[in-house]
């Protein structure tokens, strides 16, 4: 038997799951989003239609859709710096030479990251509970006024942000913590024989040796939170007036909900679009940097 | 800045931040031991005033808890032995066996990564639908069987064993079956371990294809068992506390148990990727 034969052998398995059940569902995905399949055509495939890009004319066209796309928008340009901010503090925090007890304060800050996030979705509305909850309680004792966390269209969004920052943050600090420990201590040590105060040694080494890693991150948090939906689905189910309602969770209720799947899947690839996008623009953007 | 008042600084700052992150799981641990509607009081109690196991009796009891947590454990397990299988022959291949075309199909998988898997659900669905695998066990279990990261992760690990070592094995006589089970299996323990924590952790927490795919009650995993009681019981607060504990606490077990093995996983699979 040929060594190719051998190595398409080992392959098989693999790239038949991710065939059948990935590439082929993502073409169908495409293919879907021109027709007007529906609950008639899911019981009978004779009336399903073609109907070209009508679908994506429609979602331009409406309201809901662009109510979707903006609270996406604002969850995602407001909770990745905030999310990534968390993350570089603290992974500097940890790679100070005066912290103390690293493994264990690596550990704790690690562990929303590996959480459910139903579960502690669930914990969050209690936490923010307008009545009995921790957070309204705190405020109190300060002298403060309650707030109705996730009942108030303007403060939902904010606490699904602040929620997702205290989850995900670990993640990236891990990345960073790796990207800090990699910078040669020789440098520091040469700047502050230079007489370089601690700021100036952040901003001209850490920050530009810290660069790749940080476009890295930034990519993936980006697309990570573009894919909003579990937060908003446990505790607003998109609501109050639909301030919570993601991309995702419109493409859930338009398929799963309603079954309407050429809408549905126009919305999936407009997301998709919208995240290939983003991708490539911050990629651009950290090359002209470097360029520059 | 004076050298004491930096050390606490910055131990403050780390403890205070460690505080945040662990007090919401902290409380929920203490609601969930509070008798029923003790929580909901003025000032909310942070501590249970007589600690008591009734949720969590109420939970296996009354709300089938039980169940729930066996399928959450069959199909994050299965999951993880089949995509440890798939991965790892997948990613073996890439990294070892020569054929033409392989680096330009192992980057167009790579470039697939950017595809969010949600494109793909309204056609899975439909697929298993006509295939009969809807709420099923393996309408969840069957798409999870390989995944484009537990591949790249076998690659990049196999890639650091010498050829010389399967060259002299083929020299010798071994069928290629032989030389993957006894000389590269072994060689990859740390990898594997890494990748099965890494496939069960995230089957156990995915809650999106679950919620489509299951229809049936019988079939939830926790994550959709919980989500569906807050919906029913919202003011359950104690009930659902220990729902969220019985979901956690396995995951949180494993991650400590096994924390090096994951976090240089996640390494593995960002840093260079």
């Amino acid at each position: 038997m040929s060594r190719a034969t051998t190595a398409w052998l080992f392959l098989t398995p693999a790239l038949l799951v991710l065939g059948v059940f990935f590439f082929v569902p993502v073409l169908g995905a495409l293919g879907l989003s021109l027709t007007d399949y529906d609950l008639y055509a899911l019981a009978d495939i004779r009336n399903l239609r073609f109907v070209g890009l009508h679908n994506y004319g429609e979602l331009l066209q409406r309201p809901l859709f662009w109510t979707a796309l903006g609270n996406t928008f604002y969850f995602v340009v407001v909770g990745v710096p905030l999310s990534i901010g968390a993350s570089l503090g603290t992974a500097l925090l940890l790679n100070s030479p005066l912290a103390r007890m690293k493994a264990f304060h690596r550990t704790v800050l690690f562990a929303p990251v590996v959480t459910t996030v139903v579960a502690v979705a669930v914990i969050w509305r209690y936490l923010f509970n307008t009545r009995y909850g921790l957070v309204n309680h705190a405020l109190a004792v300060l002298g403060l006024n309650p707030v109705d966390w996730l009942g108030d269209p303007h403060w939902a969004m904010p606490t699904i942000i602040a929620f997702a920052v205290w989850k995900n943050f670990g993640y990236n600090m891990i990345i960073l913590l790796a990207g800090l420990q990699a910078i040669a201590p020789e440098l520091y040590e040469a700047a502050r024989i230079d007489g370089a105060s601690r700021w100036r040694q952040f901003r001209h080494i850490t920050l530009p040796l810290l660069k790749p890693t940080m476009v890295l991150v930034t990519v993936l948090t980006v697309a990570g939170y573009f894919q909003l939906f579990a937060e908003p689905y446990v505790m607003t189910e998109g609501g109050p007036l639909q301030s919570t309602m993601s991309v995702l969770y419109l493409m859930y209720d338009d398929g799963f909900k309603w079954w309407n799947f050429g809408v549905a899947s126009a919305v999936a690839f407009a997301l998709f679009g919208i995240i290939l996008a983003v991708t490539v623009l911050l990629l651009r953007l950290a090359r002209r940097g470097a360029a520059a | 800045m004076n050298p004491r008042l930096a050390r606490w600084l910055v131990n403050g700052a780390l403890l205070g931040c460690a505080a945040v992150a662990v007090l919401p799981l902290l409380w929920m641990l203490s609601a969930s031991l509070m008798p029923a509607g003790s929580a909901s009081a003025l000032p909310p109690p942070l501590l249970p005033a007589q600690p008591t196991l009734d949720n969590y009796r109420a939970l296996f009891a009354r709300a089938g808890m039980g169940r729930y947590l066996l399928n959450s454990l069959a199909i994050s397990g299965a999951i993880a032995a089949l995509a440890l299988v798939c991965n790892l022959m997948a990613g073996y291949a890439f990294a070892k066996l020569r054929f033409a075309g392989r680096e330009r199909l192992f980057r167009a998988l790579i470039g697939a990564l950017l595809i969010p898997a949600q494109v793909a659900m309204l056609p899975l669905f439909l697929l298993l639908k006509y295939a009969g695998m809807v709420n099923s066990y393996a309408g969840v279990i069957v798409p999870g069987m390989a995944t484009l990261f537990g591949i790249y992760l076998v690659r990049e690990f196999a890639r650091n064993v010498p050829d010389e070592l399967l060259e002299a094995a083929r020299i010798d006589g071994a069928g290629e079956w032989r030389i993957f089970v006894q000389i590269m299996l072994p060689l990859l323990k740390p990898v594997m371990v890494t990748l099965t924590v890494f496939t069960f952790l995230a089957a156990w927490n995915d809650f999106m294809w679950p919620l489509i795919v299951l229809t049936g009650q019988e079939h939830y995993t926790l994550p959709l068992a919980l989500a569906s009681l807050v919906r029913e019981h919202s003011e359950d607060t104690e009930l659902m506390m220990a729902g969220s504990v019985v979901t956690v606490l396995p995951v949180l077990v494993l991650f400590l148990a096994l924390q090096r093995h994951y976090l240089q996983g996640l390494l593995l699979g960002s840093v260079k990727g």
